[in-house]
């Protein structure tokens, strides 16, 4: 644990390790065959662009979070500044088309500064990033209410709405592509690039061990709070497309932080921080959202589904988490 | 700051009765500026009992923090236990004991259930009880349509509604379990244990603890405080209620409250008594933003920022103190 | 232990409570009466014969302030209560965290501006929808001096105990919106209620659809003693009419769990023939899932906010709008100020509860206001109109 190993190591066996996208993958597979039973046409190009269009925003997400997850800290922030970031946008827009595009540009700054004053106050202040977050959230909510005065207003134009609702029409094989899962695959790849880099390996060392991380030289705190940052831009970008997809309300982003931590860890990245792999948090939000399908298309009761959900989370986790402390 | 020093300097009286004492003192003025009166009778007990409510979770919460986990399920505990509780009883005194007891008991089945993931099987705290918050989750949602079941009389008149001049008798039993809390923290083996283990696991291992039995320990404490909030709750209410837990926001309002108290998130640092200070903290300002008729979207955005600048005030003493 | 010693020590001491003397009457588990499978435990047939009774009752009162008018009024003498004017008028709210109790309070504190000549102080406490919070906060008034009480109750059975309280204290108690399972209040003002919401959507899109279509319902939560009615009522009609129910889902309120949810329905059973769902807040939502799919829209209801009220007109759908009007919030002042002037008021006071179809529609579809105001607030004749709301 003491030094960042370069994974050169001479042979690998394909073997399950912690913090590797395996798991993840198998529990998808599996929902995937238990869809496909019920529901062949499911996986039809066209309504699988569609579901993966409307996944996108809780993938890009479970990205964000990654950062500052791998990093050793938390973002309970996120879902409530989707929601203050899809009021806003209402607001500011307020069905004006030509105004669509400065707003963007303000909400990815305004995510970006959020991003910004978590990481600043988490790192140089020394409050856990669960309660930065946690009383960023309380004021985010608090402070949207007061300024809408309890109920949101003006409206999203189309051409906003135009990101998370529309696709490209007639592209052959594929039927219809929503311009959300391009906007997805785009930031996705971006998101792996940007974990192979040096700046990935700096975070995930950072969160290994920061005393470490600190001695070689690496600054910390910086570190950190650009993994915040990133988090709050994530979070600007699911809004944009979650805004779009379905209007404005100030039930946009609740709950969704709860969310974006689940898929994180069901996709085996370690809370607390320096192990696990972006691809298999955003597997994981996938996973998420392909059991709730599954849940749809099999008829669960509403009011039992989340015991199904805390149940396969608590399982698949502490199968994880007993296999790894076991080797 | 002399009185402080004669304290065991391991133990400082937190800072959060400082912030108390001006909240109350400005709030008052503001009030009496405003025409009113903060302190009359009714204003009192009515603080005093949402104070005993968020009590006796945020005590217990204290317990896991300081061992370094934390427990997002004490809400859904909170309503399990009033349903327990009212349905047991069933509007009969007869049955007062057997259904506290119930109550209970499933509470702290619970806490184990939450211990042991935590332990056993190594489930990060934030998600075990996430997830076993779900599990709750979906059975409330499934099996109830409402309020159900009826408290015995008796515990309505005594826990519910009695009091004694100001102070509500729920109050007094928050300060009687803060009480054991406390002396189960600073005088037994079990609260030393418990504060070596939210310190540094290693360390306590090392030098014999047995890590993973104290936190089951607390876990199942925790869980405890939360079914005796919910048996309060149930006396007040009059039933059971199957979201009072959720719709109180008792999972993150009572953690807000341990860390405004003091205690350290990471644990190993931290007590009892400065958690209920926080909670009479966070109790004070909601008395004087009602008196005042303050927005409640306002007041959340000020618990926000207090609940931050709270942690950064310890933060920046223990690195002073580190210095 | 100390402590203990002190409060046995002190219990025997000065004791006093603040318990009303009846005990709790909770009677919350009623009968379900109908036998038509999983009905909902809150489903009362005696009420639901009522409601849909009140559904064609001629109202009383000025035709054109439905908020003044009552159902079969009961009329109970207030003689006792009356009182030299002006009135310092309090009011214990359950929430204010949606739009529908938004734009109900503002048509409120526009109704107490309306009558600022009789009303010298108007005293507001919101308890963030915490049935706990309320019974402090109920309490907290009683030592305020208040010359009438206005609560509008988080729980029905919860609050019961509090509210008693409240009655003994010897002011006059007047309740909205949700009941409590007591007589004491002096009246008890809501309009016709949930039944007859739930029994008109459903009827409406039972007819309208194809006969032996499949219906989607679209609830909002689970629990909720207001929703529950509607869709026990709704069961009702649908069971009546042969309709197959091919889904019950929780939306949470959520724009977009609802287009998730409808998509994955209409995904899988091809088409879905009609919706009905408990509540407007996600009806515009549930519209869009259909456009988005590229199927026509079916027939549905929503409620009296405007975005829904707009994109029927606009997009010409087969729809139908029952409403639980926002006016009601406007009733407890006048009914107060008419209690303190110790006037006769009727307890039940059943409030009419008109239903926008689309006849009607033009009338209530006013583009200015904004998409989550809700058209039957009756507060275009009060102060502030329409700033105020916007």
């Amino acid at each position: 644990m003491q030094t960042v190993q370069p994974r050169s190591l001479p042979l690998r066996l394909p073997r399950v390790r912690p913090g590797g996208v395996l798991p993840i993958l198998a529990i998808l597979a599996v929902l995937l065959v238990l869809v496909a039973i019920r529901q062949p046409d499911f996986l039809a190009p066209s309504s699988l662009m569609s579901f993966l269009g409307r996944s996108a925003p809780i993938i890009l997400l479970a990205a964000g979070q990654y950062f500052v997850i791998v990093s050793g800290e938390f973002d309970l922030s996120v879902g409530s500044l989707v929601t203050a970031q899809v009021v806003v946008a209402a607001r500011l827009i307020d069905g004006d088309p030509a105004r669509t595009w400065p707003v963007v540009l303000l909400l990815l700054a305004f995510g970006a500064v959020v991003g910004l004053v978590n990481g600043l106050i988490t790192t140089r202040l020394r409050v856990p990033s669960f309660i930065t977050t946690l009383g960023m959230f309380l004021i985010l909510v608090g402070a949207v209410y007061l300024w809408s005065d309890g109920a949101p207003k003006g409206q999203l134009s189309e051409e906003f709405r135009r990101f998370g609702r529309r696709a490209v029409e007639d592209v052959p094989l594929l039927g219809r592509v929503p311009y959300a899962l391009m906007v997805l695959v785009v930031l996705a790849v971006a998101a792996v690039l940007l974990m192979r880099s040096d700046f990935g390996r700096t975070l995930v060392a950072v969160g290994d061990n920061p005393r470490t991380a600190e001695l070689s030289g690496v600054r910390v705190w910086r570190t950190r709070t650009i993994a915040f940052i990133l988090s709050g831009l994530a979070a600007a970008v699911a809004a944009i497309l979650l805004g779009g997809y379905s209007g404005v309300s100030f039930q946009a982003g609740a709950g969704l932080e709860f969310g974006a931590i689940t898929a994180v860890v069901l996709g085996g990245v370690a809370l607390g921080g320096g192990r696990g792999a972006v691809v298999g948090a955003m597997l994981g939000a996938l996973t998420l959202e392909l059991l709730f399908a599954l849940m749809n298309f099999y008829g669960v009761s509403g009011a039992l589904r989340s015991t199904v959900q805390g149940a396969i989370i608590l399982l698949a986790v502490a199968v994880s988490a007993t296999r790894s402390s076991s080797r | 700051m002399s009185a402080l020093s004669l304290l065991p300097a391991r133990r400082p009286v937190p800072g959060v009765f400082v912030a108390l004492t001006l909240t109350l003192v400005i709030g008052w003025l503001v009030v009496l500026v405003d025409g009113g009166q903060l302190f009359n009778q009714s204003t009192t007990v009515s603080l005093l009992h949402v104070a005993a409510g968020l009590g006796l979770v945020a005590v217990g919460q204290t317990l896991v923090i300081l061992g370094g986990s934390l427990d997002l399920s004490v809400a859904y505990v909170i309503s399990l236990s009033t349903l327990v509780a009212a349905e047991t009883m069933n509007g009969s005194d007869g049955a007062l004991m057997p259904a506290i007891g119930l109550a209970l008991a499933v509470s702290a089945a619970v806490g184990l259930l939450n211990g042991l993931l935590v332990t056993k099987f190594r489930v990060n705290a934030f998600i075990a009880t996430l997830g076993v918050g779900l599990l709750l989750k979906g059975y409330l949602d499934s099996g109830y349509d409402g309020p159900a079941g009826t408290t015995s009389p008796t515990l309505v008149q005594t826990l519910g509604y009695q009091r004694i001049g100001p102070v509500p008798l729920s109050f007094l039993l928050l300060v009687a379990v803060t009480g054991a809390a406390w002396f189960a923290l600073s005088r037994t083996r079990f609260g030393h244990h418990l504060v070596a283990v939210g310190g540094d696991p290693e360390v306590a291992r090392l030098s014999g603890v047995r890590n993973d039995r104290v936190l089951v320990t607390a876990h199942v404490l925790c869980s405890l405080c939360a079914g005796l909030a919910g048996i309060y709750l149930a006396s007040r209410l009059g039933s059971g209620a199957p979201r009072v837990g959720t719709e109180g926001l008792y999972d993150l309002e009572s953690i807000a409250a341990v860390v405004i108290g003091g205690t350290a998130l990471a644990g190993g640092r931290g007590g009892v008594i400065g958690t209920v200070g926080g909670v009479l903290l966070l109790a004070s300002i909601d008395a004087i933003f009602n008196q005042l008729e303050v927005d409640a979207f306002f007041k959340q955005v000020i618990r926000g920022v207090i609940i931050i600048a709270a942690v950064a005030v310890y933060a920046r003493r223990a690195m002073r103190k580190a210095a | 232990m100390a402590a203990l010693a002190a409060v046995t020590l002190l219990s025997l001491a000065a004791c006093a409570t603040d318990e009303p003397a009846a005990s709790p009457s909770g009677s919350a588990s009623a009968a379900a009466g109908s036998g038509t499978g999983d009905q909902s435990k809150f489903f009362v047939q005696a009420d639901y014969d009522a409601e849909l009774g009140l559904l064609d009752a001629a109202a009383t009162g000025p035709a054109d302030k439905p908020w003044e008018q009552v159902l079969n009024p009961t009329m109970v003498d207030t003689a006792k209560f009356k009182k030299n004017g002006p009135h310092k008028i309090c009011f214990s709210n359950a929430a204010l965290n949606n739009p529908w109790r938004q734009v109900g309070f503002k048509t409120m504190q526009a109704e107490v501006e309306a009558q600022k000549s009789r009303i010298k102080e108007f005293v507001h406490v919101d308890a963030e929808g915490k049935d706990q919070k309320q019974i402090a906060d109920i309490n907290d008034l009683l030592g305020k001096g208040c010359d009438a009480l206005i609560v509008s109750p988080n729980t029905t059975a919860t609050l019961t105990p509090a509210v008693e309280a409240a009655c003994q204290a010897g002011l006059p108690v007047v309740v909205f919106d949700r009941g409590v399972n007591t007589k004491c209040p002096v009246t008890f003002i809501n309009p016709i209620g949930g039944y007859g919401f739930g029994h008109v959507g459903a009827e409406f899109v039972s007819q309208k659809m194809k006969p032996g279509g499949k219906v989607l319902a679209l609830r909002i939560l689970p629990g909720v003693d207001v929703l529950e009615t509607r869709w026990s009522a709704a069961k009702v009609a649908f069971d009546k009419a042969k309709v197959d129910v091919v889904g019950v889902e929780f939306t949470d309120g959520d724009p977009a769990k609802t287009k998730k949810i409808v998509d994955d329905y209409i995904q899988r059973y091809g088409t879905i023939d009609g919706v009905w769902m408990d509540a407007g807040a996600v009806a515009v939502a549930a519209v869009e899932a259909f456009q988005d799919a590229g199927k026509r829209v079916p027939p549905m209801n929503g409620e009296d906010q405007l975005d829904f009220l707009k994109i029927w007109k606009d997009k010409n759908l087969t729809a139908i709008a029952p409403t639980y009007p926002t006016y009601q919030w406007r009733t407890p002042i006048i009914a107060a100020l008419r209690i303190l002037d110790g006037e006769q008021v009727s307890n039940p006071w059943k409030l009419p509860q008109p239903t926008i179809t689309q006849d009607n529609l033009d009338r209530y579809l006013d583009p200015n206001m904004p998409p989550l105001h809700y058209a039957m607030c009756g507060c275009t004749d009060l102060p502030g109109y329409p700033q105020r709301w916007k």
